[in-house]
C-alpha cells in the first residue's frame, strides 16, 4: 500500500516508532502479569504505573485517578452507566449534547429505555452547545452532564470551563468525551473543572484497544466489569500491559512541545481550509473556524453525494472520511452535520480530512487537486446541479 | 476488448453474485464489488437480511478479498425505504398485493445503483441474476431466459429501461446453476450459503399484516379496518381481520369454517369485502394492466400473441395481448389463469425473451 495519502487521523492514527519500540518487550521478555508478586510481574506493574503517571501530568490529575480501559468507548459507557447508577437516588436526569459521538448517544438512549430521562441540548450552526439551553435545562434531579470536549466530525471545541463551572455550581458530575482533543490541545481537568474524562491511546500515535477514564477523587461510580481487583477494585481484567505502556509512551510524545506542533498543525489545516475555499465553488466549512481541533477540516460540496466523493478518492490512493463510519462501512447523513442546521442533502455531501505532523503541504496540494476534479465530475452527472444551472 | 471497462458488481456473499464477480474478472474487467445497505435503522435483520443484509456485507467482503477486488458498501437506505417499503405498504392498504423485488430492481438497484456507479467511473453494473440480457432482431435490448430452465429470474426484471439494460451485465446467465456452484468450488470461492428463498427481504418472519401494520403506524397512516367475508353475490358469511391480511387465491388463513374449501376471489377496498369462492372462482381468463415497459418490443399497435406470467412462480399461459389504452393492455388468455392479483405483474414474452410487462389492475 505505497502512495496512500492518509487524511483519517480523527478515525485512527499509524502506532510511532518509539511506541512501538516502547511496547515490545513487554509482549516477549516482560511478559509478567503486573498483580503477580515475583519481580518479572513488578517490572510489568511498574511499566503500567508509569504509563498512568504520564497520563496523569498531562491532564493535570492524580495518577490514582487514572483507570485503564479497553478504549474511549469502554470508558464512555463505563463513566455513563456507572455514575447514573451510583446516584439514581439522587436523581434519574441526565444531560448531554445534541453532536455527541455514538459512544455517547446509544449510551444515552439505553439509559432512557431503563427509566432515565434525558436532555439533549442543541447547538449552533458552528456546533457549539447553546450553554443557556444547557442552563434551563438543569433540574434538581440532574446527575450528570456529558459534552465532549471536541467533535470527532468537525472539530468544534466545546466552552468546556463554562460547562463545568455550571456542573460545579449546581453539584452536578461533568463527564467530557476528549478522545479527539487529547493530545491535541492542552487538557487541565482542575482548570476546567471536569469531574470525568475519556481518552483513547489509537488517536495519538498509539495502540488500539486502550482507552482511559479520569476519575476525580470522591465521585462515586459502580464498576462496569467486575471480577479481579484491578485498576482499584474497580475495573476488573489482566492490563493490556504493553498497550498500556504504548499509551503512556504516545502521551508523553504528544504532550512533547504541544504548543509548537499545534502551531505547524493549525497552519497545514488553514492551508487546506484556503485551497479548498479558493478552488472548489460552492462549498463550505463544517464548523467553528477559531474553536477548531488544530488537525480538522470538514466540507460540504453541494450536489454531490459523499459515498461517491470517497469512494473515487479511495481509488486515487487517498484515504479521507465523511464523519462517522457505520458498522457495515457505508454512510448515514451525519447527525453532527443535521444538528448544526445543515439540510439532508447537503450533510450527504460532506468530506472530513483529519491531519497529523506526517501529513505535507505537497499531500495537500494533491488532495485538493483530486478533490476538485472528482467535484466537478459528480456534478457534471447530478442533476441537482443541472438544476441549478439552468436556474441562473 | 474489456480492458479498462469498470463494473460494479452487486455482492451479497452468496455463490451467484461471488461467481458474477470471478467471471467478469476473469474476462478482463475492471471489477469494484458493491453490497448496498437497504436495511433500516433498529431493523432485526443482520443476519438473514437476504441479497443486503448485515452479514451479506461481511461475506461479501470476504469474497472481494479472495478475488483481491476493490470493495465498497454503498448506502441506499432511503431510496429503498420510498421505494420498495413504503410502495409495499401503500399497495397492501389498496387491498393489492405488490411484488417488492420488482420495486427494488427498477428504482433501487437499476436506478440509484447504477447512478452511483456510473457517477465513480463505472461502464456496467452487474448482478447475479439467473437471465441474460440479449438484443433482438428488432435491435431492443431484452432480458432473455437464463441457460438454466428451472432458474428464471427474468420475472422480476421486466421493468427496466433500455438505458438501464445497455449498461447491465448478468454473467451468469449463460450457466446452469450446478455449473455455477462447480466454479464456486474449484475457484475456492469463500461464498456462504444462503437459502434460494423468494420471500420478502425486509419482513424476516413472514408476517406481512404485522409488518404493515407497524409501518402503517410510524407513517401516520390508517389501516383497513375490519369488514365482510361476502359471496360474489354479496351474501355475508363473516369478518375478517381488515384487507392487508389477504390476497387473492388464499385459502388458509381465513378462520371460517364453511364446510368446503373457499378461496379469496377478489379484494374491494372500497368497501373493505374480502369476496369468497370455489376454486373455479378464483380462475380467470384475461385481465388488464397498466404502468406498462416495453422491452423487447418497442410498442404494441397490433394485438399479439405472447405467453403471459402473472406472478414469479407461474409457468406462463398464451395469450392474445392487445392496447386499449395509452396506458393499458388488455391480456386474454387461451386457457383460463388461477389466482390473477391486482398489485403483481402480468410480463410477456417471445421465446425466451422479456416482451414488456405491466402491473395488474
Amino acid at each position: 500500500m505505497s502512495n496512500i495519502i492518509y487524511m483519517d487521523n480523527a478515525a485512527t492514527t499509524k502506532v510511532a516508532t518509539e511506541v512501538l519500540n516502547e511496547m515490545l518487550p513487554y509482549f516477549t521478555e516482560q511478559y509478567g502479569n503486573p498483580s503477580s508478586i515475583y519481580s518479572l510481574g513488578s517490572s510489568a506493574a511498574k511499566a503500567v504505573s508509569t504509563a498512568r503517571e504520564q497520563i496523569a501530568l498531562s491532564l493535570n490529575a492524580k495518577s490514582t485517578e487514572i483507570y485503564f480501559t479497553a478504549g474511549g468507548t469502554e470508558s464512555d459507557n463505563w463513566a455513563i452507566k456507572g455514575t447514573a447508577e451510583a446516584y439514581q437516588d439522587k436523581g434519574k436526569h441526565i444531560i448531554t449534547s445534541a453532536i455527541e459521538h455514538h459512544g455517547i448517544l446509544k449510551t444515552f438512549a439505553y439509559l432512557a429505555e431503563t427509566g432515565y430521562s434525558v436532555s439533549y441540548i442543541p447547538v449552533d450552526e458552528a456546533g457549539i452547545i447553546k450553554i443557556d439551553e444547557l442552563e434551563k435545562a438543569i433540574r434538581p434531579e440532574t446527575i450528570l452532564i456529558s459534552v465532549c470536549f471536541a467533535n470527532n466530525e468537525i472539530g468544534t471545541i466545546q466552552p468546556i470551563r463554562e460547562i463545568g463551572e455550571l456542573a460545579r455550581k449546581n453539584g452536578i458530575i461533568f463527564h467530557s468525551d476528549a478522545v479527539q482533543a487529547f493530545g491535541q490541545i492542552p487538557i487541565d481537568v482542575d482548570e476546567y473543572m471536569i469531574d470525568m474524562l475519556s481518552i483513547s491511546a489509537h488517536k495519538i500515535h498509539g495502540p488500539k484497544g486502550v482507552g482511559g477514564l479520569y476519575i476525580r477523587t470522591g465521585i462515586k461510580i459502580k464498576p462496569f466489569i467486575h471480577g479481579g481487583s484491578q485498576e482499584r477494585g474497580r475495573r476488573a481484567g489482566t492490563g493490556n500491559v504493553p498497550g498500556i505502556v504504548g499509551f503512556g509512551k504516545a502521551c508523553a510524545l504528544a504532550m512533547a512541545n504541544l504548543p509548537e506542533k499545534s502551531r505547524k498543525l493549525i497552519s497545514l489545516r488553514d492551508y487546506l481550509i484556503e485551497q479548498i475555499n479558493g478552488e472548489i465553488p460552492h462549498c463550505r466549512l463544517n464548523g467553528d473556524s477559531e474553536r477548531r481541533l488544530p488537525n480538522n477540516v470538514n466540507f460540504s460540496f453541494r450536489f454531490i453525494e459523499g459515498e461517491s466523493l470517497l469512494i473515487m478518492l479511495d481509488m486515487k490512493g487517498i484515504a479521507a472520511s465523511s464523519g462517522s463510519a457505520c458498522t457495515s462501512g457505508s454512510l448515514d447523513p451525519s447527525h453532527v452535520l443535521l444538528a448544526i442546521g445543515l439540510p439532508h442533502e447537503i450533510a450527504h455531501g460532506s468530506l472530513r480530512l483529519t491531519l497529523s505532523m506526517e501529513n505535507t503541504r505537497e499531500e495537500i496540494d494533491a488532495v485538493v487537486k483530486a478533490v476538485k476534479e472528482i467535484v466537478l465530475k459528480l456534478r457534471n452527472m447530478s442533476p441537482l446541479y443541472e438544476d441549478y444551472i439552468n436556474k441562473k | 476488448m474489456n480492458k479498462n471497462k469498470k463494473v460494479v458488481v452487486g455482492m451479497s456473499g452468496g455463490v451467484d453474485s461471488s461467481v458474477a464477480a470471478f467471471l467478469l474478472k476473469k474476462a478482463g474487467y475492471d471489477v469494484i464489488g458493491v453490497t448496498m445497505q437497504i436495511w433500516q435503522d433498529g431493523q432485526q435483520t443482520a443476519d438473514n437480511g437476504g441479497c443486503c443484509g448485515l452479514k451479506a456485507a461481511d461475506d461479501a467482503r470476504r469474497v472481494a478479498e479472495a478475488l483481491d477486488i476493490p470493495y465498497y458498501v454503498m448506502n441506499f437506505k432511503d431510496e429503498f425505504k420510498k421505494n420498495v417499503i413504503d410502495y409495499f405498504v401503500a399497495e397492501y392498504l389498496c387491498g393489492r398485493t405488490p411484488n417488492p423485488c420488482i420495486a427494488c430492481n427498477r428504482y433501487v438497484k437499476w436506478d440509484s445503483l447504477l447512478n452511483r456507479s456510473l457517477s465513480i467511473g463505472a461502464d456496467y453494473i452487474a448482478t447475479g441474476h439467473y437471465a441474460r440480457v440479449r438484443t433482438t432482431e428488432h435491435g431492443r435490448l431484452a432480458v432473455s431466459k437464463s441457460a438454466t430452465a428451472a432458474k428464471d429470474q427474468t420475472y422480476a426484471l421486466y421493468n427496466l429501461t433500455q438505458y438501464q439494460l445497455g449498461h447491465t451485465l448478468m454473467p451468469i446467465g449463460d450457466y446452469a446453476k450446478e455449473e455455477v456452484r462447480q466454479i464456486a468450488v474449484a475457484e475456492n470461492l469463500p461464498v456462504a450459503d444462503k437459502p434460494d428463498s423468494q420471500e420478502i427481504c425486509f419482513i424476516p418472519d413472514d408476517d406481512y399484516a404485522k409488518f404493515i401494520a407497524q409501518t402503517a403506524e410510524t407513517s401516520g397512516l390508517k389501516l383497513p379496518p375490519q369488514g365482510n367475508f361476502v359471496t360474489k353475490d354479496g351474501e355475508v358469511l363473516g369478518v375478517h381481520k381488515g384487507i392487508t391480511h389477504y390476497t387473492v387465491g388464499q385459502r388458509k388463513g381465513l378462520m371460517l369454517s364453511m364446510g368446503r374449501r373457499v378461496f379469496v376471489t377478489e379484494i374491494r377496498p372500497g368497501t373493505d369485502e374480502v369476496v369468497l369462492g370455489e376454486s373455479e372462482d378464483v380462475f380467470s381468463s384475461s385481465l388488464k394492466c397498466n404502468q406498462l415497459n416495453f422491452m423487447g418490443m418497442a410498442d404494441l399497435k397490433a394485438p399479439r400473441n405472447v405467453v403471459a406470467k402473472v406472478r414469479y412462480a407461474h409457468q406462463g399461459g398464451e395469450a392474445v395481448i392487445e392496447r386499449i389504452g395509452e396506458d393499458k393492455i388488455l391480456c386474454t388468455f387461451m386457457n383460463p389463469v388461477r389466482a390473477i392479483t391486482p398489485g403483481q405483474a402480468a410480463v410477456f414474452y417471445d421465446g425466451d425473451y422479456v416482451l414488456g410487462g405491466g402491473t395488474i389492475m
